[in-house]
């Protein structure tokens, strides 16, 4: 469409258009009880990617609690879990293929997961120790690995939107049939970078799924006082966007929806918002206490929409898991993340070099001279400075 | 006189300033019910009303440009930055914005109404995105003042001062010192002079220079050069743009040496601008180089956190050298 109007679209009296002028229906596959609403057309899903797919879900849901009690404990400084989540996060990941790029936020572990990063890979970046792909400098939870194009994750939030925008259109110009996925909260949707990379996708046709986890929370700031319009996902027309929203909860529905926005955006060139509709059932953070804003009750009402149990339902039904398989699956990885966390506990952190690495494609002279003098100083003074003690 | 930490002396300000002037209003990310990510604004929602403290979306950019429109018009806007590190989203707004729309405009509209706080700097653990301390960004931008406050006496009459300055502020939070500075803080309304240094110990053989949670460091490599018989005269600059030259070079006139300590990289940090500038002003009283104790130029490390501090062993090494060239 041109900005010049024919006379079909005008009219004589003035009338407004407002939130309620967009209706925006919700994508829904799974019943609470894990059957599937009888008009619902299922994803492309086997044994085997269910299996992947569940398989995800319990190593995360362990993950999350154990390395939460670890940091509880003092192990770790700092840790964030997806508690709630995880449909969202692996039900759309599930749907791409291995070279399409991941640009996630920091709450999308489960994604890199689903790609094979190892339990001892999500242990080294928690404890920050040398064999950290990021050579321990950034704080836990911030994984990344080339190998499985997850993008290492930056703090400062929304920064990876437009990237992903950049990602996508690269893909473009090399005549891959990939696509850029870029993740997201509802929160991070306010920032600018959002509508800007959001706007040279739609314009430049950059294949590229932009995901909103719409998670009911921004820290302490409920969606009410975020967004006033319906949702993130009535802004996708506005760009000019194919746009979906999807029960984030309903592990089927956001397989279907990204499946189907990926083969649209390779086949077209062209983005496509996805809204998944879904509830932080965690803290924000560990440094976090959600009583101070939201009611015991609202959590345990969404308790009740695990989407994990929900997907686990469907699989028993299906006759493709057991109540016994799933408590050794469990089982399983208890043993396997706390044996990991012991051994890489134990390893040690990088040596003083890599600090000046990394900063150029090699250190400059500056930097060479303040490093040699910071040794010469720590060697003066070693038992201040226990991590480079003996290590230089 | 109370005692209380630096974030309650920080929330006794804020709310001294909405009491005091009806047109202030208080705004930022999770700074409505919640009380901040850090607790500094707790209470005040109840206390003022959801009109003059709450919570916006969560973009920098338009905090800090809602802030510019609602200065321009008269209002003062107190806007929280939940850290430094996402001070950069706003920056258009207040480099071009905020610092010059007195200068553009010929004054015909000002935002000095304006102030933004924000919690810097490291010592938290935090990585690079929880650490950085970035006002040699903003100490080049004429129009802005840019203040830092080492404890929480400081604090709120520096913050108070600030927020009624007719000049915009970024007012720089030391965010390792929230809980850990505790101090007697009158209830009543106060104010420092912006501007203005603080000469915190006199001594004779050198000057030693820093500000905000650097002063703690500075302070301790002055009690380790005591012992060695060094006597070091003690200065917090408080006020960063702009700087007080004057008090600094009389010390310098009287102690012959300087060192300035920031956490910041060395390379383009404010110590290499005080430097120079004293360095004119005193060239024939210096005995030994101007020296600068620093973070390195690297981004703000995490696992290194230690080694890259700007910490009190290397200023008192750095004391050692000064007075021994
Ligand atoms: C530019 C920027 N501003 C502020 C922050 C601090 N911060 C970290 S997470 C967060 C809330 C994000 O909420 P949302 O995007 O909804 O994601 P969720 O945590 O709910 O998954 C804030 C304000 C930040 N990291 N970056």
């Amino acid at each position: 469409m041109s900005n010049a109007t024919s006379d079909n679209d005008t009219v004589h009296r003035v009338s407004f258009l407002n939130k309620g002028s967009v209706n925006i229906p919700i994508l829904r596959v799974l019943q609470a009880d894990g059957t599937v609403y009888e008009e619902a057309v299922l994803p492309a899903i086997d044994e085997a990617l269910a299996h992947r797919i569940y398989d995800t879900c319990v190593f995360t849901r362990v993950l999350d609690e154990r390395m939460l009690g670890a940091q509880r404990q003092g192990r770790i400084s700092f840790y964030m879990t997806c508690t709630g989540e995880e449909a969202s996060i692996i039900g759309s990941t599930a749907s791409l293929d291995d070279e399409d790029v991941i640009l996630a936020q920091y709450r999308e572990h489960a994604a890199i997961r689903y790609r094979g990063f190892t339990t001892e890979q999500f242990m080294n970046q928690l404890f920050s120790n040398e064999e950290d792909l990021g050579k321990g400098r950034q704080m836990p939870i911030h994984y990344g690995s080339a190998e499985l194009n997850y993008q290492t994750i930056s703090s400062p939030l929304a920064t990876q939107i437009p990237q992903a925008t950049g990602v996508g259109y690269s893909f473009k110009m090399q005549g891959k049939r990939n696509i850029a996925i870029c993740y997201f909260g509802e929160g991070a949707a306010s920032e600018g970078d959002f509508h800007a990379g959001l706007n040279m996708a739609a314009v430049l046709n950059s294949p590229t799924i932009f995901f909103c986890r719409n998670n009911g929370y921004a820290i302490s700031t409920p969606t009410t006082e975020q967004f006033a319009g319906n949702g993130i996902a009535s802004r996708g027309p506005g760009y000019g966007m194919h746009t979906i929203r999807v029960d984030g909860n309903d592990m089927l529905a956001v397989l279907a929806a990204t499946q189907q926005a990926r083969a649209y955006a390779v086949e077209n060139n062209k983005p496509v918002l996805i809204e998944a509709m879904t509830y932080r059932l965690g803290a924000h953070s560990s440094s976090d206490d959600p009583s101070g804003y939201r009611s015991k009750d609202e959590e345990a009402k969404w308790q009740q929409h695990d989407p994990v149990k929900r997907f686990k339902l469907w699989m028993i039904n299906k006759g493709w898991l057991t109540e016994k398989q799933d408590i050794e699956m469990y089982d399983k990885y208890r043993k396997e993340v706390l044996k990991e966390l012991k051994l890489a506990e134990k390893r040690p952190l990088c040596m003083l070099d890599t600090l000046i690495e990394d900063v150029y494609d090699t250190p400059t002279p500056r930097l060479k001279q303040q490093l040699k003098s910071l040794k010469k100083h720590i060697k003066k003074y070693p038992d201040s400075y226990p991590n480079s003690k003996g290590r230089l | 006189m109370a005692k209380i930490n630096m974030l309650q002396a920080i929330n006794d300000a804020l709310s001294t300033a909405l009491e005091t002037d009806d047109k202030s209003v208080l705004f930022g990310e999770d700074v409505g019910h919640f009380g901040g990510v850090f607790r500094a604004t707790s209470g005040l929602l109840e206390k003022f009303g959801n009109e003059r403290c709450f919570n916006t979306p969560l973009t920098e950019q338009g905090i800090a440009g809602f802030a510019n429109g609602l200065a321009s018009n008269g209002m003062t806007a107190i806007a929280e930055i939940q850290f430094a590190d996402y001070i950069f989203p706003a920056i258009d707004q207040i480099i071009n914005e905020t610092a010059k729309f007195r200068y553009r405009s010929g004054n015909e509209f000002n935002v000095g109404g304006v102030t933004f706080r924000t919690p810097y700097g490291g010592g938290i653990a935090g990585g690079h995105y929880h650490s950085q301390s970035p006002e040699a960004y903003f100490t080049q931008t004429a129009g802005l003042k840019v203040v830092v406050p080492r404890n929480a006496y400081q604090a709120k009459g520096l913050l108070l001062a600030s927020i009624r300055d007719n000049n915009p502020v970024i007012f720089f939070e030391p965010k390792r010192l929230y809980r850990a500075n505790v101090g007697e803080v009158p209830d009543e309304d106060y104010e420092i002079e912006l501007g203005k240094a603080e000469v915190v110990t006199e001594g004779t053989d050198i000057t030693l220079l820093a500000w905000g949670a650097q002063m703690e460091i500075i302070e301790n490599a002055a009690d380790m050069a005591a012992k060695k018989g060094i006597s070091c005269e003690v200065i917090d600059l408080r006020t960063l743009a702009p700087w007080d030259m004057d008090t600094v070079a009389a010390s310098v006139k009287k102690t012959g040496r300087l060192l300035i300590n920031h956490e910041a990289p060395f390379t383009g940090g404010f110590a290499g601008e005080i430097a120079a500038t004293i360095q004119e002003e005193c060239f024939l009283h210096l005995e030994s180089p101007i020296s600068r104790v620093c973070g390195l130029d690297t981004p703000y490390p995490l696992i290194h956190e230690k080694e890259y501090m700007p910490d009190a062993l290397k200023t008192f090494e750095a004391i050692k050298a000064s007075v021994n060239f």
